[in-house]
């Protein structure tokens, strides 16, 4: 493979990488906002987050790619197809994400929400310092999965013309007419690039942990390293 | 540009031939990912080493890695070497060795789930191997994983749309070639959305059905 392959392969890689990243910390604030939302005292509210998350859960996200990059020029707005590409990806991880969100906050104890009330906080206080530090523990690792999710799906901006990994790898199969190669060399690409994020991730999840005084869960070393423990 | 209802309601019947194409794929696919995900779940459970092993990479990798371009090598590579299929066959496939991954997780969880006495029980009784399996463990641990693995059904529905990447005529394929042929893509690909929307707001409520009637056992 020559040089200038290679360098359509990094372009194509930092693509994929940007999309990931700014998918990711978008739909980030999305499921944020969403699934503090459907908890919301006011029903409007709570029924919008309802519909955003029910819907862009049934919607499928190359649905909605090619709604931004072909139908919505039509009605007269045209975003830059990264940002498409970056938006579409992120409300419908998001959408998943607000139900992690939900999830989590609801499975903090009653009691800290009552000791939080006895101690006088305000409903923004105990859900600030209380409720949301410890479901944030909670949401680390579901997160880690969707953020795999979201690096799988990335890929699906190659059918609208965006230059990302996938895409890139496509003109190199063009190019060295070797399909089986360049199409494994691409799998291939894309596991590492997840074992990095799952490292990653796993990173968050122990900090997140320890940050609330838990003992972490043994990572994979950890596990190996450790002497087996005596079978009951 | 405007809505145009006229052109919408044109293309309606073609639209709905190819969510018709979609459904198939989601069902052979699905036929596929409940044999194929109990296979890789026995697999794992192997006390070979060299069976266990290989299989959780590769089961690992094929999780980690998107289904399109899954769908990319299947679609270019097979025929390569000699092994024909129609395009929606193929995408059946890919999706079903896809979800074979994810639902292999459930029936691990499922079987995970059966007490540690059936296993007792079982040798206690002289079982042997295949038997403990099929007449002990399984008849206990898929039950209890149903409603997990309905809605990997949803989830595999969706990603039904990643098939027009190999020339698979579903739901929007039509919608896109619509929008060659007529120069208007605003209502093709609108509607192919509801559609899609529609039918997999239906499945889940099928799918909620399922839970219920099998009680609510969560899988990891």
């Amino acid at each position: 493979m020559s040089a200038g392959l290679l360098r359509h392969l990094l372009d194509g890689l930092l693509v994929t990488l940007q999309l990931t990243i700014f998918g990711g910390a978008l739909g980030l604030v999305f499921a944020v906002v969403a699934g503090l939302a459907r908890l919301s005292r006011s029903r409007p509210v709570r029924a919008l987050a309802f519909v955003y998350t029910e819907g862009f859960r049934g919607l499928p996200a190359l649905v909605v790619l090619f709604w931004f990059v072909f139908a919505l020029p039509r009605l007269g707005f045209q975003m830059l197809p990264l940002f498409a590409g970056v938006l579409a990806l992120a409300l419908n991880i998001g959408a998943y994400g607000a139900e992690v969100v939900r999830g989590a906050i609801r499975a903090v104890p009653n009691s800290q929400l009552e000791a939080a009330t006895a101690l006088n906080f305000t409903r923004w206080q105990r859900m600030r310092l209380v409720v949301f530090p410890q479901a944030l523990v909670a949401m680390v690792p579901p997160f880690g999965n969707l953020l795999i999710e979201l690096l799988k799906a990335t890929a699906l901006v190659s059918i609208v013309y965006i230059p990302d990994l996938t895409f890139q790898g496509q003109l190199v199969r063009a190019a060295t007419g070797n399909t089986a190669m360049t199409f494994f060399g691409l799998l291939l690409g894309y596991a590492v690039i997840a074992l990095a994020f799952t490292g990653f991730m796993r990173w968050v999840e122990r900090r997140a942990a320890t940050s609330v005084g838990r003992q972490p869960e043994p990572g994979l070393v950890t596990r190996m390293i450790r002497r087996r423990e005596v079978a009951a | 540009m405007n809505f145009d209802w006229r052109a919408a309601w044109d293309s309606v019947p073609r639209l709905l031939d190819g969510m018709l194409v979609a459904l198939q794929a989601t069902v052979l696919g699905y036929l596929i990912a409940l044999v194929l995900g109990l296979v890789f779940a026995l697999l794992r459970r192997s006390q070979q080493p060299w069976v266990r092993m290989p299989v959780a990479v590769v089961v690992e990798f094929i999780r980690s890695t998107p289904l399109l371009v899954q769908l990319f090598f299947l679609f270019f590579v097979l025929p390569t070497i000699g092994i024909e299929f129609s395009p929606l066959a193929t995408g059946a496939i890919g999706l079903g060795v896809h979800y074979a991954t994810y639902t292999s997780e459930v029936y691990r969880a499922g079987i995970d789930g059966v007490p540690p006495g059936q296993w007792e029980a079982a040798t206690a009784l002289n079982l042997s191997r295949r038997r403990t399996w099929t007449a002990v463990i399984l008849p206990q641990a898929v039950p209890r994983v149903v409603p997990a693995l309905a809605n990997y059904v949803i989830a595999m529905f969706k990603d039904t749309p990643q098939l027009t990447a190999i020339t698979v005529l579903e739901g929007l394929s039509v919608a896109r070639s619509l929008g060659a042929e007529t120069f208007r893509y605003l209502e093709p690909f609108t509607l192919v959305g509801i559609m899609y929307l529609t039918m997999a707001l239906v499945m889940a409520w099928l799918a909620r059905i399922v839970e219920r009637r099998f009680g609510r056992v969560r899988a990891v």
